[in-house]
């Protein structure tokens, strides 16, 4: 791209958000949300490129650029169908996903540093538009088939893989039934993800609109415990979908790491999503209350831990980070939300170990400095503690957002399946088949810790193998 | 209708009761050393408790549980024909039985409704069953009919001497392990400091012995860690690695602190639960 053009493009279209000072203390979202004619003139800016590169970056393929002319000529009902054609879940994704290296980050505007702010728009489309059926709200279309009793499929886990399935397959014709071990369903999206990020009534709808598809959610069941695989095909279900996640929290085998006050993210963040644990005493189950926090990590979990932390009232939260803000796997939004709120970072810097007072509470966690050495791997640069700098910090409350493994509960019941060496399920790429024929496996559970849009895309490649098959037989 | 209450049974007035619960799925499933996670209302928060018997064939499991907060209190004023919100299960792993001779169980308080599980399963599996059990007073021992059709011996310890030795459990089981050698494990179900002294006792006679460890639970399914234990210096998840461990290598201190974790919050709701039941 000239200079020339590059100066002529005009800046994205912001989304109005809460102010900091007044969210940073709330529950409440904070993001708004684009208004139709923010939603236009954003929709205005794209070039409507002959060979689109958006679309690419998207894990379930959406077709970015008709979508977004039809946003531009005002017809959102039509941009709505066509969102639906690949993305299931488009208010979540335009919510949550990391589109700077999804969508917005292979858009030819990129360079420009103002790529069309997709997720935005997705957002607005998904929650501007009602649909008039429960069908069209799954599939853009107004009307599905009925589902055949006798065509049964069953999915373990209801994240974001398993709600794509099934509304894939329940609006054509298929019977499927959802068994989530706790007692609701949404996944990730629930018990994970803050209500300020991500509302729960926007994960409600989605699930009630696949309940009046004829979608069965069975709370409450743990595959491989309750119900297995074998139990299921006895009972006539044709195919089975795992989609568990990889929801075990992850530890550093530290001194002091049992210490109370010290929790895994999930644990913290659990209690306070799926248990309404920040409106204790109304709701039974407690919270612990931290006055100087510290978040262990650099992803999203570490970001959503820390601001909820604020948001429960601490006096300071800090996020500890062993590499630099600008390998913080974050999303970039997320990240500068947080800062903006108070949430400070402490980069550079590792724990070493915890200690505690003499009843058991912890107290202090002594960190090691790092420097970046060489890229690892990954290609980001490796940190590697500097020689003999350490320092303490005092703290009553830690959270450790450093990653999750395989959740084992199913795998562990269920020998006939077959596990990589880290314990996530092996399927075969093309189909999302795992060892065991008819039964199918996709998101967080084969991937390890992904994200929303890719255990869709997951889902519904599972779905349409699974639809060929039944049909064909 | 799915986790209904057939049965409740007051063991204890005001205490221990015993709830017979329609759930087939868990029933066909259950097995000795499984516990179920339930909550009682939208409000309500996650607890573990152990299935302390089964019925197959009626579709039912049994619960006992000790009222000590505001969950158990709620829990017992539901009466029979209440139907649970939410019960889950069968959760952990089962208790490892094998077929190997004499198992002695040991039960403290409401962990012998608990231990009967094992114990039956133990009997069940043609091990000879020696039932060690304990409480404060006689009328608080559980389940000792149903453990006398299944073990050998049934022996008995009491704080105030009411009935059997006078004393803790523990004295009653070291006395046993020095007069029977053949003894090939011994399992202990009970209070974190009646299971952290069984450990002390059975280590210099050099058998196998299991604890059940009752961590603070959320999702009970792997998710959260908070039920973490020490356990030969590792990080375990009680909820899914356990509950049961090998005792010798159990760290009983951090378990009684970490149980104590949120007592000021807990004792609040209790409070708040005491005054709406009063109103
Ligand atoms: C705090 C947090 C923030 C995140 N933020 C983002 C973000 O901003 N953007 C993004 O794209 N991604 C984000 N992610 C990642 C994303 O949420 C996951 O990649 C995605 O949810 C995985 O979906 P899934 O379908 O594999 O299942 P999950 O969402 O992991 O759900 C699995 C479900 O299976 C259930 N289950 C487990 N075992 C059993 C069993 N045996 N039987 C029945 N049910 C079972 C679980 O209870 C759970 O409900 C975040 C994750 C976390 C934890
Ligand atoms: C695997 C397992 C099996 C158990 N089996 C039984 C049983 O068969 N019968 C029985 O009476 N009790 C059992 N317990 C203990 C039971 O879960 C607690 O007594 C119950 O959670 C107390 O809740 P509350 O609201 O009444 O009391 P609270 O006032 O909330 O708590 C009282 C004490 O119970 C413990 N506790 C609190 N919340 C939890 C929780 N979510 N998970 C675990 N412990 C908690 C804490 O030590 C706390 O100090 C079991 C626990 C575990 C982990
Ligand atoms: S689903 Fe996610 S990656 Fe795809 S277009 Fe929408 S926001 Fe972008
Ligand atoms: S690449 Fe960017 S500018 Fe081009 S069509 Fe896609 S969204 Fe529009
Ligand atoms: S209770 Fe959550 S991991 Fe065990």
């Amino acid at each position: 791209m000239t200079t020339k053009r590059k100066a002529k493009i005009k800046p994205r279209i912001g989304m109005p958000l809460l102010d900091p000072l007044k969210r940073a203390r709330i529950f409440s979202e904070v993001s708004l949300g684009y208004r139709a004619e923010d939603a236009v003139l954003e929709a205005k800016r794209c070039l409507q490129c002959k060979k689109p590169t958006c679309r690419k970056g998207c894990p379930v393929e959406v077709d970015c650029k008709s979508f977004i002319r039809m946003v531009a000529e005002e017809n959102f009902r039509e941009a709505f169908r066509v969102i639906k054609d690949t993305n299931s879940l488009p208010a979540i994704c335009g919510r949550v996903c990391p589109q700077e290296n999804q969508c917005e980050g292979t858009c030819k505007l990129r360079p420009t540093g103002q790529p069309i702010a997709i997720g935005r728009l997705e957002r607005f489309v998904a929650d501007n538009f009602y649909a008039r059926t429960s069908c069209e709200e799954e599939t853009g279309f107004m009307e599905c088939l009925l589902p055949d009793e006798n065509l049964k499929v069953a999915a373990f886990g209801s994240g974001p893989s398993s709600l794509t399935l099934a509304g894939f397959l329940a609006a054509r014709g298929v019977k499927v039934t959802i068994f989530e071990a706790l007692h609701e369903p949404g996944g990730v999206l629930v018990y994970g993800i803050p209500e300020f990020r991500l509302p729960k009534s926007v994960v409600k709808r989605e699930v009630d609109s696949l309940k009046h598809l004829g979608v069965d959610f069975k709370c409450n069941f743990v595959g491989g415990m309750s119900v297995t695989v074998d139990d299921l095909f006895a009972d006539g279900y044709k195919a089975v979908f795992i989609g568990v996640g990889a929801g075990l929290p992850k530890f550093m085998k530290l001194d002091g790491e049992n210490l109370v006050g010290v929790y895994s993210a999930n644990e913290y963040l659990t209690r306070v999503n799926l248990m309404h644990a920040y409106r204790f005493p109304e709701y039974d189950t407690p919270v612990p209350k931290g006055d100087k926090v510290v978040v262990i990590g650099g992803g999203n979990v570490a970001m959503d831990a820390a601001r909820t932390a604020y948001r429960l009232g601490a006096s300071s939260v800090r996020v500890i980070y062993r590499r630099t803000k600008g390998e913080m796997p974050a999303r970039r939004e997320e990240l500068e939300h947080a800062l903006d709120e108070g949430i400070e970072l402490e980069i550079l810097a590792s724990p070493l170990s915890f200690a505690g007072d003499a009843n058991g509470k912890l107290q202090k966690v002594t960190l090691q400095r790092m420097e970046l050495g060489l890229p690892d791997a990954s290609g980001r640069r490796r940190p590697v503690p500097v020689d003999g700098q350490t320092f303490e910090l005092e703290t009553d409350m830690a959270v450790m957002a450093v990653g999750t493994g395989a959740n084992k509960v199913l795998t562990q019941t269920t020998p006939k399946l077959k596990l990589n060496n880290r314990g996530y399920i092996e399927v075969d790429p093309a189909t999302g088949e795992t060892s065991m024929p008819m039964v199918f496996a996709g998101g967080d559970i084969v991937t390890g810790a992904a994200t929303v849009v890719q255990a869709m895309g997951a889902g519904r490649l599972a779905a349409k193998e699974i639809l060929g098959r039944l049909k064909k037989s | 209708m799915i986790n209904k209450i057939l049965k409740k049974r007051i063991l204890i007035p005001g205490r221990v009761s015993e709830l017979t619960i329609y759930a087939p799925h868990i029933a066909e499933k259950a097995r000795p050393g499984n516990f179920a996670v339930l909550r009682l209302s939208e409000k309500g928060e996650r607890i573990p408790l152990t299935i302390a018997d089964r019925d197959p064939e009626n579709g039912t499991i049994v619960i006992v549980y000790l009222v000590l907060g505001k969950t158990s209190a709620l829990l017992d004023t539901h009466v029979e024909g209440d139907v649970i919100l939410d019960l889950c299960g069968p959760l952990g792993k089962p208790t490892e039985i094998k077929k190997q001779g004499e198992v002695v169980c040991v039960g403290g308080g409401t962990g012998i409704a608990a231990m009967h599980h094992i114990a039956k399963g133990n009997f069940e599996a043609g091990n000879e069953v020696t039932s060690v059990i304990g409480a404060r007073s006689k009328d608080l021992l559980l389940f000792k009919p149903e453990l006398e059709k299944i073990s050998s011996r049934v022996l008995i310890a009491t704080d105030d001497g009411t009935v059997g030795h006078k004393g803790f459990v523990t004295e009653v089981l070291q006395k046993y392990l020095q007069n029977n050698s053949s003894v090939s494990e011994v399992v202990a179900v009970g209070p974190v400091p009646m299971m952290k002294a069984v450990a002390k006792v059975t280590a210099p006679f050099d058998v196998r012995t299991m604890v059940s460890l009752n961590s603070i639970m959320v999702d009970g399914i792997g998710m959260c860690g908070a039920c973490r234990v020490s356990v030969g210096g590792e990080i375990r998840f009680a909820c899914v690695d356990g509950p049961e461990f090998d005792a010798s290598r159990v760290d009983f201190d951090e378990l009684m602190t970490r149980l104590c974790a949120f007592r000021d919050q807990e004792m609040l709701s209790m409070e708040l639960f005491k005054k709406s039941e009063a109103s």
